[in-house]
C-alpha cells in the first residue's frame, strides 16, 4: 500500500488485511509495554489544516506506539495562516525528510493532489479532507463492529449480510462516504437516512439505500445505527427549521433507541451533540461503541501507518 | 471600423522604412473556400484584391495554401486579456499573439481587468494596446456595474461614446443578478445598439460551487454547481429582453436545460443569441475525478448529455457562436488543491482544433459553419467593423489558412499566451492553424508567430478601416 487516500476503490482483501494487522496492534496495547519497534527512525508528520485533536492524538498516539518520530504541523499559527501554499509546505515536509505524511484538510481532495503532486514522496495517509473521505474513521468503524460481532475470533471476517444504517447529515459527511463504500465492501447491506436536504443530489451509484424517515429504519431492527454529527453550521444554511425538529425526525432518542433490539450496535465518530442527534441513554447505553472507537482507532492508524511506511513501500527504492 | 468613427493613426515622422517590412501583397494559392471551392486570394493593401482560379500577381509574395482550408478571420467575442490589472496571467501584446495563433483576428475583452473596464479611460486604454500590438482587432467589452459590483449601472453611454465604440457590456465572472438591473441595462443599451452579455449563474444557488452538481460531486465531496442555477437565470432574462424589447447574449451555455430555454425563447421571437465554449462542447465532468485543477472553470464541465445537446444546439442554430472564454491564469493559480484553484482555461490556440473535434469532424458543421460561428455571426453580435466578412473581393484581408488534415499532441510549444493553463496538454488534436492574415499582413505564418515588432510596424503602417 502507497498511500490510504479513499475507502473507495480499496479492495475486501486489502480492507481486510489491515483490519487483520489492526487486531495484532490491538494485541500490544494489552501488553505491559505497549511499544513496537518498528518504524524507528521514520518520521511521521501529522499535517492538520484544520482543528481536530481527538484524530490528532489518535495518530500521535498510533505513530508513538510503533517508535517513529512525530512532528504535528498545526497550519494555525504556522506559515500556512501567512498564506503559504500546499505544494510550498509539502516542499517543506519533503526537505526535512518526512516519511509519512497524516493530512487534514479543508478541500476534499487534498491529499489526493499532494500524493500525484511529485511535491514529497512520502506515504499519505487520509485523515479526513472536505466533505470527500475519512477512511481510517471507516476502517476503525469496521473494525469495532467486525469486534462486536466475532470478538476474538474476528480475523478474516467480512461484514457479509450486517446491515448497517446511517443517520444524518450524509451531504457533508465524509465519514458518511468512506463508511458506504468500505462497509458496502465488506459486504454489509448500508441504508442512509437524512433529512432530504441533506442528501447529495445523485447517490444512484452508491452501494446504498436512501431512506427520509428513520422510524421505519429504527422498526427494520439493523445491527448498526450510526449516527452523525450535525454540524453547528448547518443550522443557518436552511437544511431544516431548526435544531429541534432535527432531533424530533432524526435523532436517536430514548423512544428510538428503546425500539432497537438489545443487540443492535450504536455507533457515533464523535464528537457527539448529545440530545440533538443523540439521546444520553443511547450514547451510554451498553450498546453504544463510541468509547470503543476511540480506543480502536489508535489501533486501526497503527495498522495503516505500519501497512504504509514499515520496510520497503511498494513503488518506491 | 472606418476612419469616420475613429480617427486614422497620427501620421508618422518621414523616415526609411526598414527593409524587414511586411510585405502586404499575398497570393494565397489553391486554398478551399468553406462553401468547398478552391480559389487563389490576392490580398493587396489590407483587402481581398481578387478570388479566384489562376490569379497571378507579379510582386505579391506567393504562399501555396494546397490542401489548406481559408476562413474568415476568426473573431472570439469572449476572451480575458487580463490587462490592465493581471499582467502576470497574460497582457494585451501576449493574449493578442494567443489569439493570432490560434487563427484570430479579433478578440472582445472582457471587462475584469484591474481596474474595471467600466469607463471610457480603462476601454479606451486597452483599445489602445491592442492597437500598439497590432497582431488582432482589440474590442473592448464594457462592464454592466460599476467594479462589477451589480449595484449600479457603469457609464455605458460613455463608454459606446468613446473611441473604443462599446457594444458589448458584460460583468462577466459574475452574473447580473438583480432582476431590476438587468432590466435596467437592457433598456438602456438600446440607445446605442448595444447588448448586455450575461453570465448566468444565480449566485445564491452557486455559493461555494466548484463543479457540476450530481452523482460525481457527490461522491467527490465537492459543492455542486447545479445547471438550474444557469437555466433560472436564462430564463428570467429572455423573458425582461422580451418585456423591454432589447437584445440578450447569454455568455457560455453549458447544460442542455439552457439550450431547451434558448430554443424556446427564438421560437418566441425573443431578441437572444448564444455562445458555447469549445471545452464545453467537448470536455465532461468525469475528467475531475482526479482533482485535477486543470479542469476547473465557471461554469463547470458538464455530462456527455449537456455536451450532446451543446452540439445539437450549435447545429441547428440555437446556439449562434463558439467563444473560447480564454481564461489565463499563473502556474501557481492551478498547481494547488481544487477548492483554492482559479476557475479558467486558455483557449485560444486550441479553439478551432476543439471545435473540429467535437462538431466538423463528426459532421455536424461544416467549414461553412465554422466561419459563421466563429467569425461572421461573432462580428454581427458584437456590431464589430471589419471582420467577419465572407472572402470575396473587396473585403477587409481578415483571413485564417487552417489544415485540416494533420493531427497532433497538443504541447506548450502550441500556446503562445502567458497561460499554460490547457486542459488539452499532451492531447491529441486535428488540425492546425497554419497562417493567420490581419489587416493584409501575416500576423502568423507557416505556424511561426510573427515577431512582435514587425507586426507593430505593420500594424502602425498599414490603412485602417
Amino acid at each position: 500500500m502507497r498511500h490510504l487516500l479513499t475507502t473507495k476503490g480499496l479492495d475486501s482483501d486489502t480492507a481486510i488485511t489491515l483490519l487483520d494487522v489492526a487486531e495484532d496492534m490491538a494485541d500490544v496495547a494489552d501488553r505491559e509495554i505497549r511499544k513496537l519497534p518498528t518504524l524507528r527512525g521514520k518520521t511521521v508528520v501529522n499535517l492538520f489544516f484544520e482543528d481536530s485533536t481527538r484524530t490528532r492524538i489518535s495518530f500521535e498516539a498510533a505513530a508513538k506506539r510503533l517508535s517513529a518520530d512525530v512532528i504535528n504541523f498545526s497550519a494555525k499559527g504556522s506559515s500556512v495562516s501567512k498564506g503559504e501554499s500546499l505544494k510550498d509546505t509539502a516542499q517543506t515536509l519533503a526537505a526535512i525528510g518526512a516519511d509519512g505524511v497524516v493530512i487534514r484538510h479543508p478541500a476534499s481532495g487534498a491529499p489526493q493532489v499532494l500524493a500525484d503532486s511529485g511535491w514529497i514522496d512520502a506515504g499519505i495517509i487520509n485523515a479526513g479532507d472536505g466533505t470527500h473521505e475519512h477512511p481510517t474513521q471507516a476502517l476503525l468503524d469496521a473494525f469495532t463492529i467486525r469486534r462486536r460481532l466475532h470478538g476474538k475470533a474476528s480475523r478474516g471476517k467480512d461484514l457479509d449480510g450486517v446491515t448497517v444504517t446511517i443517520v444524518g447529515d450524509i451531504l457533508h459527511s465524509r465519514v458518511a462516504r468512506s463508511n458506504v463504500w468500505l462497509l458496502a465492501g465488506l459486504g454489509a447491506d448500508v441504508t442512509l437516512v437524512a433529512p432530504p436536504t441533506l442528501v447529495p443530489a445523485d447517490t444512484s451509484g452508491w452501494p446504498a439505500r436512501v431512506e427520509f424517515d428513520l422510524d421505519a429504519a429504527v422498526d427494520t431492527q439493523p445491527d448498526v445505527v450510526m449516527m452523525l454529527r450535525i454540524q453547528a453550521e448547518r443550522m443557518h444554511g436552511s437544511f431544516f427549521p431548526n435544531s429541534r425538529e432535527y432531533s424530533r425526525r432524526w435523532g436517536l432518542d430514548d423512544a428510538r433507541f428503546a425500539r432497537l433490539g438489545t443487540d443492535s450496535i450504536v455507533m457515533h465518530p464523535g464528537p457527539m451533540n448529545r440530545g440533538l442527534e443523540i439521546s444520553s441513554m443511547a450514547a451510554d447505553s451498553q450498546q453504544s461503541t463510541v468509547r470503543e472507537q476511540v480506543a480502536n482507532g489508535v489501533s486501526v492508524r497503527m495498522a495503516a501507518l505500519y501497512l504504509l511506511l514499515s520496510g520497503d513501500r511498494e513503488g518506491t527504492k | 471600423m472606418t476612419t469616420a468613427q475613429r480617427p486614422p493613426t497620427p501620421s508618422l515622422p518621414t523616415r526609411d522604412l526598414p527593409t524587414h517590412t511586411v510585405p502586404t501583397n499575398y497570393l494565397i494559392g489553391g486554398a478551399a473556400l468553406p462553401d468547398g471551392t478552391r480559389a487563389d486570394i490576392l490580398l493587396a493593401d489590407g483587402r481581398i484584391d481578387e478570388i479566384g482560379t489562376g490569379i497571378s500577381a507579379a510582386g505579391a509574395t506567393r504562399i501555396d495554401a494546397d490542401g489548406l482550408v481559408a476562413l474568415p478571420g476568426l473573431v472570439d467575442l469572449h476572451t480575458h486579456l487580463r490587462e490592465p490589472g493581471y499582467e502576470q496571467s497574460e497582457t494585451v501584446l501576449t493574449g493578442s499573439q494567443a489569439a493570432a495563433r490560434g487563427g484570430f483576428t479579433s478578440v472582445f475583452a472582457m471587462a475584469n481587468t484591474s481596474p474595471v473596464q467600466d469607463t471610457a479611460g480603462v476601454v479606451e486604454q486597452v483599445l489602445a494596446l491592442g492597437e500598439a500590438a497590432g497582431y488582432v482587432t482589440v474590442q473592448p467589452i464594457g462592464a454592466v456595474t460599476v467594479g462589477l459590483k451589480g449595484q449600479s449601472l457603469a457609464e455605458l453611454g460613455a463608454m459606446a461614446a468613446s473611441r473604443a465604440r462599446v457594444r458589448v457590456f458584460s460583468d462577466d465572472g459574475f452574473c447580473v443578478s438583480d432582476p431590476l438591473l438587468m432590466r435596467r441595462a437592457l433598456e438602456y443599451v438600446k440607445a446605442f445598439g448595444g447588448v448586455v452579455a450575461q453570465h448566468a449563474q444565480e449566485p445564491r444557488l452557486t455559493e461555494g460551487a466548484q463543479m457540476n452538481e450530481g452523482a460525481l460531486s457527490g461522491e467527490l465531496g465537492l459543492a455542486g454547481w447545479p445547471a438550474v442555477a444557469e437555466e433560472s437565470i436564462i430564463a428570467r432574462d429572455v423573458l425582461l429582453a422580451e418585456h423591454v424589447g432589447s437584445r440578450l447574449h447569454i455568455c457560455h451555455v453549458s447544460t442542455a436545460g439552457s439550450v431547451d430555454v434558448i430554443r424556446w425563447a427564438k421560437a418566441r421571437g425573443i431578441d437572444v443569441t448564444a455562445e458555447v465554449t469549445p471545452h464545453h462542447l467537448l470536455l465532461t465532468e468525469d475528467l475531475i475525478a482526479g482533482y485535477d485543477a486543470r479542469y476547473k472553470v465557471n461554469p463547470p464541465l458538464r455530462r456527455r448529455e449537456d455536451t450532446e445537446a451543446l452540439r445539437a444546439g450549435l447545429a441547428d442554430g440555437t446556439i449562434d457562436i463558439v467563444a473560447t472564454d480564454h481564461a489565463p491564469h499563473p502556474v501557481e493559480a492551478k498547481d494547488c488543491e481544487w477548492d483554492a484553484a482559479a476557475n479558467g482555461m486558455v483557449g485560444l490556440e486550441s479553439a478551432l482544433s476543439v471545435v473540429h473535434a467535437s462538431v466538423v469532424a463528426n459532421g455536424l458543421l461544416d467549414w461553412a459553419d465554422v466561419a459563421r460561428v466563429l467569425s461572421q455571426t461573432p462580428a454581427r453580435i458584437g456590431r464589430i467593423e471589419g471582420q467577419g466578412h465572407s472572402l470575396a473581393a473587396g473585403a477587409p484581408a481578415e483571413l485564417t489558412l487552417y489544415d485540416p488534415a494533420v493531427n497532433r499532441v497538443f504541447g506548450t510549444d502550441d500556446l503562445s499566451g502567458k497561460g499554460v493553463n490547457s486542459p488539452y496538454l499532451g492531447v491529441t488534436l486535428p488540425g492546425r492553424v497554419v497562417s493567420t492574415f490581419h489587416r493584409g499582413y501575416p500576423t502568423v505564418l507557416n505556424g511561426q508567430l510573427q515577431d512582435a515588432s514587425l507586426i507593430a510596424d505593420a500594424g502602425r503602417e498599414s490603412p485602417r478601416g
